[in-house]
């Protein structure tokens, strides 16, 4: 066979590979969208759900995914804010950075049930804060944290040096520099990765089966208090998500109508990382429209 | 005099400031480097109490291939078989990773040689969009779709490492192929141009010289592939059937270390044999993964050297 012939059979078999995997996704997202979005409903999005009973909603868990998702955020965020910083502005090279560069990388590598076991073992048993939002707010900023820091520590890297050096020329600091002059340049860039972390949070499920929790008691959403036990806003509340929800609903099998409740449950968290995932890309861009004169 | 004196000695306001904000990122940091350890201080003292303990030992555990914790064997031993779960892990990972490395090749291939706009407008969004699909959502549709397709064609549950295999291919499909665009990108121009001035068509370029040259970026994709493979837990765990047993063929229900993990946890209580040996399994996972990143980290300073 000629070279040519070779060529051009090797040209289609990669066409093919590469349509079959645009297919996988496109049924994919379809055979959820058709299963599921048929059943959201007003009432699906909003009411408590109910075991051995058609009609149940997904209210209560997707309250505690968003509430779970902003806890989490508020304790990651600055973590990795600081790390980022120190890696990016005052890490030098050394052992002591390749340790930590190191241990960064087996965090982001470890199986999040794993980091969910710890998560279990540390904070609901050994310092007796039961299941959780608290709990499963801490186990998901282990298995975060890693990812935003690099993000944090990249943004900050793509920073023009000539930045750094006219704050320094000023008469500032190293750390004014960094907080006054190349967090603010490198924003756009951070709030992306946090934003693509939110839609990786959002749908995680094995670090929080036992640190979160896998049932969600009845709320009261007029109670604000957020020291009451049925208050929406407790944080040492057990909270199951959206996403423990759905495997939940699939590995015990006692609600009559879980194929559907599932099929609904996953269309709305395909629909949230999507969204994340756009929201994502326009604020970045739009951050940095605004925010230089490029 | 004393006045000027003191304020040449005394630390400035912004050199407080300054060490006051090293001093802050560098907690955040050792913050991150310390729940390392502790992960991994915490699991594996978790993980050996049955060795010592409970007297079980390392090669019952390993190699045995009966597991039901709860009951004492004939040797007055905990009957705490992990083949099953060790070869259900290893089986679909391996199985996963030879089906998905041809299609991400492939797909880099096309991103990065022979259509790159194509590839940049389609096939980079379609792979960023797979990679944000949550995994009890793969779970869910190998549950309801890819269970029952098995089962019309093999016969049997359907739930099985076959199952699990196509689950997971998926699953680290995404990650392969933006790894191995990574590789092939940072081949140099170059060497695609003197392959072509010397007559080679497009293939044997890909061939011969970009898929050559890329081969340790390659490999840490893969590796990496296999790294989240091994892990994942709740998808697989919805699709394999969950049977402690040594998987024979791929449409029996078989097990792997996450699945039975997640199942054990919940039902075990804490301090019990039957609870501790569920944290071994847990080791196993932690040190897999470990060894993963030393591969990877292996890899690439090979890779390095040339």
């Amino acid at each position: 066979m000629s070279a040519k012939k070779i060529d051009k059979i090797a040209t289609t078999v990669l066409y093919t590979i590469s349509a079959i995997i645009v297919l996988i996704l496109a049924s994919l997202l379809l055979f959820i969208l058709v299963q599921g979005v048929p059943h959201i409903s007003w009432h699906f999005l909003t009411s408590p759900a109910k075991s051995f009973e058609v009609g149940g909603g997904i209210g209560i868990q997707l309250f505690n995914s968003a509430y779970l998702l902003i806890i989490t955020m508020i304790i990651s965020v600055p973590i990795s804010l600081g790390a980022g910083i120190y890696l990016s502005e005052y890490a030098k090279k050394n052992w002591i950075t390749d340790v930590i560069r190191t241990s960064i990388e087996i965090l982001s590598s470890l199986p999040s049930v794993v980091v969910g076991l710890f998560g279990f073992l540390i904070f609901v048993i050994q310092a007796g804060m039961g299941f959780s939002i608290l709990s499963g707010a801490l186990a998901l900023t282990f298995f975060n944290l890693p990812l935003l820091t690099r993000n944090v520590e990249e943004s900050l890297k793509a920073v023009h040096f000539t930045q750094r050096e006219a704050g320094l020329s000023l008469g500032l600091s190293r750390w004014e520099t960094v907080t006054k002059v190349v967090v603010p340049e490198a924003l756009p860039g951070i709030l992306t990765g946090i934003i693509l972390g939110a839609g990786r949070i959002f749908g995680e499920a094995a670090a929080l089966i036992y640190t979160a929790g896998q049932s969600a008691p009845a709320l009261d959403f007029s109670n604000w208090n957020p020291f009451s036990i049925s208050s929406p806003l407790n944080i040492f509340r057990q909270a199951e998500t959206l996403a423990v929800h759905i495997w939940k609903v699939n590995s015990e099998g006692n609600m009559p109508d879980g194929a559907q409740v599932s099929a609904g449950a996953s269309a709305v968290l395909i629909i949230a990382v999507l969204l994340f995932n756009f929201f994502a890309r326009f604020i970045g861009a739009r951050i940095h429209k605004k925010i230089t004169s490029a | 005099m004393e006045d000027i004196r003191s304020q040449l000695l005394k630390k400035s306001k912004k050199a407080k400031l300054e060490h006051f904000g090293k001093a802050l990122s560098l907690l955040c940091i050792s913050f991150i480097v310390l729940v390392v350890l502790a992960i991994f201080y915490f699991v594996a003292s978790k993980g050996v109490t049955p060795f010592f303990k409970n007297g079980v030992k390392l090669s019952s555990f390993l190699f045995g291939s009966e597991w039901n914790p709860s009951a004492v064997g004939t040797d007055g031993k905990p009957i705490v078989g992990a083949l099953p779960m060790i070869a259900g892990s290893f089986i679909v990972t391996f199985l996963s990773a030879i089906v998905a490395t041809p299609f991400a090749i492939g797909a880099a291939v096309f991103m990065t040689e022979i259509s790159p706009k194509l590839g940049k407008r389609v096939l980079q969004p379609v792979i960023e969009l797979l990679v944000g699909i949550p995994s009890v959502v793969y779970g869910f549709i190998g549950l309801s779709v890819i269970v029952p397709a098995v089962r019309s064609v093999f016969g049997g549950t359907g739930f099985g490492i076959l199952a699990g295999t196509f689950v997971l291919f998926v699953m680290i499909l995404p990650t392969v192929t933006s790894m191995t665009v990574d590789a092939l990108k940072s081949v140099p121009r170059y060497y695609r141009e003197a392959s072509l001035a010397l007559g080679a068509t497009r293939w044997q370029t890909i061939y011969k010289v970009v898929l050559r040259a890329a081969v340790p970026g390659i490999l840490t994709a893969v590796v990496f592939g296999m790294a989240r493979a091994f892990g994942e837990a709740l998808a697989i765990q919805m699709v394999i059937g969950n049977a402690a047993l040594i998987p024979e063929n791929l449409t029996t229900p078989a097990s792997t270390l996450t699945s039975i993990l997640t199942m054990g946890i919940g039902n075990t209580v804490m301090g019990t044999l039957e609870n501790n040996i569920l944290w071994s399994l847990a080791l196993i996972l932690l040190l897999m993964s470990l060894f993963f990143n030393i591969v990877i980290r292996l890899i690439g300073k090979k890779g390095a050297m040339k």
